[in-house]
């Protein structure tokens, strides 16, 4: 059997799709984060992307987040 | 007199802190400093149950002790600042929607051993969202009162206050979180040497010492120092501290809150967001609103506005009959009445784009707008957020520029600072809206658009365009400090909370009516001082001239009248002040009069229509008292003959104001924000040597 190894990552998650946050790959960015709500175990929801095609708004915790592209890729989905 | 009980209001930013606030204290406010901070301070009194008084202090909204951006700093500092006293009671206000990020920041508030209360608001929209909480067990699980409340229905508000006048002394809350296993040695080393007795206060030093105005900077290094021993890593203890909360957190939810799994359908926020954050529709609906509010301001305000200039025509005349003729009169009609008609004219215009703004904030339609425009405002070196204080300079760059303080990183705030006043403010309407009706035609152009909302509609983008331009120059020219980033909450859309809208609109009008009013009765008096005597005998010189019998013969009486007094006005203080300066402002296509208005608008804007007034008044007929636009519309260049406000003079002078650095007010609270003189001088120089610029081009080409 193939393992998928590589890494999922917030940023690439389609429009509708969930996830679960696994770890972050930027202390200073995963400190602003996690106070934000967005902590490992979390499911985590794409709901939309912005019109001119960033930043992203996720469902997580229970409202509504807005955050960047760019710091979207320092979160590892499970 | 003094409270008997201070109480600081703690909150997450969208959970309804300031509808309590304004619930607790009524109209009953004032806005001060914080000692040594230079952050406004909302603080309010509320009399308890038992009969004392509560100074309410409301803090500015933050998910956490730990701050993102400047307004948040203030928080910590206030809670700990032992030197200037302690509130002696915290109420958190936690959105009972989402209570899990909310308990976040009562957690780490709740360590810092002030006795607390917990306010649990929007208990409707939980209840909606099929969440249940045992009340009593998480008060229990606590070990402090919660008490249910709605805020925006007014309900169990009661209950809060008898809960705050029942509060106990001493904190009986539960310890949430083993502190010290984060940084054992650390927090032992500065509890001991600080000689404090609790330990998260002693790990918030740890983090926080450098910005912390209360401790001395011998105490402050001393911190560093014991850091550097003990090895201390600030995010990392963070991270683990934030981790640490959340599990205690979800403990304690765990079977105090139920949450129905409900068949997941969409929220109607989400619907909402849908058509407004649409790729297309998103920026037409935005565009819009604009266009609306521009109109609204126009059509709406024409009727009070009448009201209130014809009010003061017959206060002007009034005054002319009831009292005796003479300097005082004068000084009384045509100095501050004169004056001060020329602005408080404007006070619906004001009100109702302050309206459109607080409704805009209160609905989460702002926070939807800042998530569409972040990309476009990143490439010209803006902030999504800083598209908050850009549409709110519409009204008045001041607390625009207090606002940016939520922007966290430097190089994005000091840019938006620096454009913020290029935004076509309130106090440039009344400019704009006298010079536009001068000389553009009052008439509707292709269906329902007025010319004349046309004309200020191009000014406003044309501001915007502005700002939006010398943003992109600075990008490249200002180094960056640190990494900036944008993770910012989107609230669920409500319905704007009208008493909220009503009070933002007195209280603005009523700031901006004292604050200006301040500026322009002095102005009017100082200035019709300078129009009506001059230097040495000139004035008698000038009477002596047409009393001679060619001029009698001539000349009919009021025609005499007239050219004495237009003599008499170039001959006095204020007219060799303007002719000091017309050889600087011809090629703008100004006369010395405009340039008398030029420099008295540089403490404020709106002066310009009241010196206008006053000095078309001195130089007017004295029988016939118009309205300051009729005053302008028939005045002549004593030279040439011709009417001095043509379209292409109008239009040069707008762009003047449209650019130049005009408000005192404006400067000091750079000055306030910076800490530096460097930037507003710098902001003085570029924005005066703009309006030069563009007033000089569009003089030579509309000529």
């Amino acid at each position: 059997m193939f393992a998928h190894t590589f890494m999922k990552k917030l940023s690439e998650l389609e429009v509708g799709k969930k996830g679960v946050i696994k770890e972050f790959t930027d202390l200073e960015m995963s400190v602003k984060l996690m106070e934000m709500g967005c902590l490992p175990g979390e499911e985590i929801k794409l709901e939309r992307i912005a019109p001119l095609g960033d930043p992203i708004a996720v469902a997580v915790s229970g409202y509504m987040l807005s955050l960047r592209k760019q710091e979207a890729s320092t979160i590892i989905l499970q | 007199m003094k409270a008997e009980i201070r109480v600081a209001l703690v909150g997450n930013p969208n959970t309804g802190k300031s509808t309590l606030f304004n619930l607790l204290t009524g109209l009953n406010q004032k806005i001060g400093n914080f000692p040594g901070i230079t952050v406004d301070k909302k603080t309010g009194f509320s009399s308890l149950p038992d009969g004392r008084r509560a100074e309410i202090i409301d803090l500015p909204g933050t998910y956490s002790l730990y701050p993102k951006s400047r307004d948040e700093s203030i928080v910590f500092s206030v809670l700990a600042d032992k030197v200037h006293e302690t509130p002696d009671l915290i109420v958190v206000i936690v959105d009972a929607s989402n209570l899990k990020r909310n308990l976040l920041l009562y957690t780490q508030v709740a360590d810092l051993k002030i006795p607390v209360i917990v306010a649990l608001n929007m208990m409707d929209m939980a209840k909606k969202d099929g969440i249940t909480i045992n009340i009593d067990s998480l008060s229990k699980k606590l070990g402090v009162p919660v008490i249910p409340i709605s805020a925006r229905r007014n309900e169990g508000i009661d209950k809060l206050k008898e809960a705050i006048s029942y509060a106990n002394k001493f904190a009986l809350q539960q310890q949430s979180i083993d502190v010290k296993t984060i940084a054992p040695q650390l927090v032992d080393a500065i509890a001991e040497e600080m000689q404090l007795e609790n330990p998260y206060y002693a790990l918030q030093l740890a983090h926080q010492h450098e910005h912390l105005t209360f401790l001395t900077p011998e105490q402050s290094s001393r911190i560093e120092e014991l850091e550097g021993i003990h090895q201390f890593h600030s995010q990392q203890a963070q991270a683990a501290e934030t981790i640490a909360r959340y599990n205690f957190i979800n403990d304690l939810l765990y079977d105090t809150v139920k949450t129905e799994q409900t068949a997941q359908e969409e929220t109607l926020s989400n619907r909402i967001d849908k058509v407004l954050t649409h790729r297309v529709f998103g920026f037409v609906i935005f565009f819009g609103i604009l266009m609306f509010i521009f109109q609204a301001i126009f059509a709406w305000s024409s009727y009070p506005m009448d009201l209130i200039e014809s009010l003061f025509i017959w206060m002007q005349e009034g005054v002319h009959k009831i009292m005796p003729a003479g300097p005082l009169t004068d000084l009384l009609a045509d100095g501050v009445v004169a004056g001060l008609s020329g602005v408080l004219v404007f006070i619906p215009q004001i009100a109702i784009l302050f309206a459109f703004i607080a409704i805009l904030e209160d609905t989460g339609y702002m926070a939807r707008v800042t998530f569409m425009m972040d990309k476009v405002m990143r490439k010209v070196g803006l902030n999504g957020k800083s598209v908050v204080p850009l549409i709110g300079g519409f009204a008045c760059a001041v607390p625009s520029i207090m606002s940016t303080r939520t922007i966290e990183n430097w190089k994005d705030r000091m840019i938006t600072i620096m454009v913020t006043p290029l935004v076509a403010c309130s106090a440039r309407l009344p400019v704009y809206t006298l010079l536009i009706a001068l000389v553009v035609p009052n008439r509707n152009v292709w269906w329902i658009f007025n010319l004349q909302g046309l004309a200020l509609t191009g000014m406003y983008v044309l501001s915007l365009v502005s700002a939006v331009v010398v943003a992109w120059v600075m990008k490249h020219i200002l180094k960056a400090r640190e990494r900036g980033y944008f993770i910012m909450e989107l609230p669920v859309y409500r319905m704007p909370r009208w008493n909220n809208v009503l009070l933002t609109m007195y209280d603005r009008a009523k700031t901006f009516v004292i604050e200006a009013g301040k500026v322009i009765i002095a102005v009017s008096i100082i200035l019709w001082v300078l129009a009506s005597y001059g230097p040495g005998d000139n004035f008698n010189q000038i009477e002596k001239k047409y009393s001679q019998p060619q001029y009698g013969q001539k000349m009919k009486p009021t025609e005499r009248e007239h050219a004495i007094a237009s003599e008499k006005l170039e001959s006095s203080y204020a007219g060799y002040l303007g002719h000091v300066i017309e050889p600087v402002i011809k090629p703008l296509g100004f006369d010395w009069k405009i340039g008398i208005a030029i420099i008295t608008s540089f403490a404020a804007r709106e002066v310009f229509v009241g010196t206008m007034a006053t000095i078309y008044s001195v130089d007017g007929d004295p029988e016939e008292i118009q309205s300051v636009k009729d005053k302008l519309g028939t005045a002549r260049n004593a030279e040439t003959g011709q009417l001095t406000f043509t379209l292409a003079v109008s239009f040069s002078l707008m762009m003047f104001y449209a650019f130049a650095m005009q408000c005192a007010s404006t400067v000091a609270t750079v000055y306030r924000e910076t800490k530096s003189w460097h930037w507003p001088v710098i902001q003085f120089v570029y924005m005066t040597a703009l309006a030069y610029t563009a007033s000089f081009i569009t003089y030579q080409l509309l000529k």
